[in-house]
């Protein structure tokens, strides 16, 4: 294909426009190793003392572990109950079927300051406020559709034929669900739970409305940080953050090529 | 018992679970919400009927829709460049940009504000930069007005704006250009006749999809905007953290909702949803 002149210009201008997505985040890792006590740019001096701070302060690492409880659990939930309902959605395949797939969908799209105002409205009677439960609940309801468009989208390429033939060799609806679809779909229930833990570890709107106190997850730490815009922890924080999504994106690609060799085989 | 499991089949009792839990928890204080904007603190049109009185509502409502449609205006112009660009290349290069783009899409909203918020302030790292270069004498303020969170927002939508247009692209068929261009239609006449149309679809559903996410954006306006900038979401919260102002709240939220479902009947119209929410997942 001959490179038109213009098409080269786009080019470039995607390379910058993808340069600039990427590196602003990366100036937190200068200002995390600032040696001063305020949000600065390090000037020649260097100094670990805010990841030291952020690894021994006890508000900071009761945060980790409260949003890694909180994740854990929200994935575990979101993929068991959207791998099931995206099952079920499957083999029913009608016109209502079809329509509660739309339905199930909308706590992705509707704007996370109406879910929130609508947990906050329901959590106050229920006493759930400031919950692990209330947080797992909420986080679980709004990470399920990702794991239904996951497996879905798995469950797309797998042949019915199969379910049938396992069933009339004689295996129980639940065997072959175990034995025969879970495993032909398990890259859309990866997908879906790395997903759901990461839109639970993130999630910074609904958490907002419904957590106060006892539950101050890492995300809720980081906005008061970013709010009082003076402690370098935060950077530290920011840091970490960006080697975990690192890390998690790593994972997630070496699985799909895995993946991808498997179905090339 | 009997008769309702004739009629009806099994694989609803595996849906049933996630589809109650969501009626439960979610639908059901939604439509509260809905009850709540023509209940409190009075029964009536109360609260809409604020949207003609109130200068102050009507100001905050015309700053989201603008900021909403500067920000969709270039993000979907800049993703389009960028998707056309990734589509127009090698595989291998083709990767790279694909990766960089999942990577900026995967990093924390809250890491990238903050990251915003050292590089604009006024001893931020680009005004430094500038002044160091002797391009400006004075700071420029980047931030605490509608330029930051522009710049934030825009920022943060590109890559949802890319990944419809992505899909769409690369569903068209190569070969209708090369008879476009084999019957005597130059490169631009090409593109502005045969390609922009054939990726309508994806424009649409990029547009829209950037258009709702935008609408109820709450952290990037809240922290790069300063207080000086307010928009519907910051104002929810505020009606409802602060004020205790549920009418309101309610009645915008409402607003935004119906909103939002408008423009999803209309971006069905013309694309299966599932694919443009599908699309982040590969």
């Amino acid at each position: 294909m001959k490179v038109g002149l213009f098409s080269l210009f786009n080019r470039v201008g995607a390379w910058v426009l993808l340069l600039f997505l990427v590196t602003p985040a990366l100036i937190a890792i200068p200002v995390s190793l600032t040696p001063k006590r305020f949000l600065s740019m390090p000037k020649g001096e260097f100094s670990l003392r805010h990841f030291e701070k952020l690894f021994t302060s006890e508000e900071w690492l009761s945060s980790f572990f409260q949003s890694g409880v909180i994740a854990i659990s929200t994935s575990v939930l979101a993929t068991t109950l959207g791998t099931l309902c995206a099952i079920g959605l499957w083999r029913v395949s009608s016109k209502y079927s079809e329509l509660v797939r739309a339905f199930l969908l909308l706590p992705l799209i509707i704007p996370q300051i109406i879910s929130a105002m609508a947990f906050y409205r329901l959590w106050i009677p229920l006493g759930l406020l400031d919950s692990y439960a209330g947080l797992i609940l909420a986080h679980t309801i709004l990470a399920a559709p990702m794991v239904l468009i996951t497996v879905s989208a798995s469950l797309a390429t797998f042949d019915p034929k199969l379910e049938q033939a396992s069933k009339n060799l004689g295996a129980s609806n639940w065997t072959t669900m175990r034995r025969v679809i879970l495993p032909s779909i398990k890259p859309g229930v990866f997908a879906g739970a790395l997903f759901a833990f990461i839109l639970s570890w993130d999630e910074i709107v609904v958490t907002l409305f419904i957590s106060k106190f006892s539950v101050y997850t890492l995300p809720r730490r980081m906005w008061n940080g970013i709010r009082e815009n003076t402690d370098p922890t935060v950077a530290a924080a920011a840091v970490v953050l960006i080697a975990i999504t690192l890390i998690a994106f790593v994972i997630f690609a070496i699985m799909s090529r895995r993946t991808a060799k498997n179905t090339e085989a | 018992m009997h008769a309702l499991r004739k009629h009806l089949h099994p694989g609803w009792l595996i849906i049933a679970p996630l589809l109650v839990l969501v009626l439960a928890l979610y639908l059901g204080p939604i439509l509260n919400i809905l009850w709540l904007s023509i209940t409190d603190p009075e029964p009536g049109f109360g609260n809409y009927a604020k949207l003609g009185e109130s200068d102050a509502l009507v100001r905050i409502l015309w700053t989201t829709v603008r900021i909403c449609i500067i920000t969709t205006m270039f993000s979907v112009t800049l993703g389009y460049s960028l998707a056309y660009a990734m589509v127009h290349c090698h595989q291998r290069q083709k990767n790279y940009m694909l990766t960089l783009l999942l990577v900026s899409f995967w990093i924390s909203i809250l890491v990238r504000t903050f990251s915003w918020l050292m590089l604009l302030g006024r001893k931020g790292l680009v005004n430094v930069a500038l002044e160091d270069i002797g391009l400006i004498a004075e700071p420029v303020a980047f931030m605490r007005n509608e330029l930051g969170v522009l710049i934030g927002m825009i920022h943060y939508m590109i890559p949802y704006a890319v990944l419809p247009l992505l899909v769409s692209m690369q569903a068209i068929d190569n070969r209708v250009m090369d008879a476009s261009r084999n019957l005597g239609a130059s490169g631009s006449q090409t593109f502005w006749r045969i390609y922009l149309p054939l990726t309508t679809p994806g424009i649409v559903a990029s547009t829209l999809l950037v258009f709702i996410l935008s609408l109820g954006f709450y952290v990037t306006p809240a922290v790069l905007g300063g207080g000086k900038v307010l928009m519907v979401a910051e104002y929810i919260s505020v009606q409802l953290l602060v004020t205790l102002k549920w009418g309101t709240a309610a009645m915008l939220a409402a607003c935004m909702l119906f909103g939002v479902l408008a423009m999803l009947w209309i971006m069905s119209r013309f694309m299966k949803l599932s694919t443009v929410f599908g699309g982040a997942g590969r």
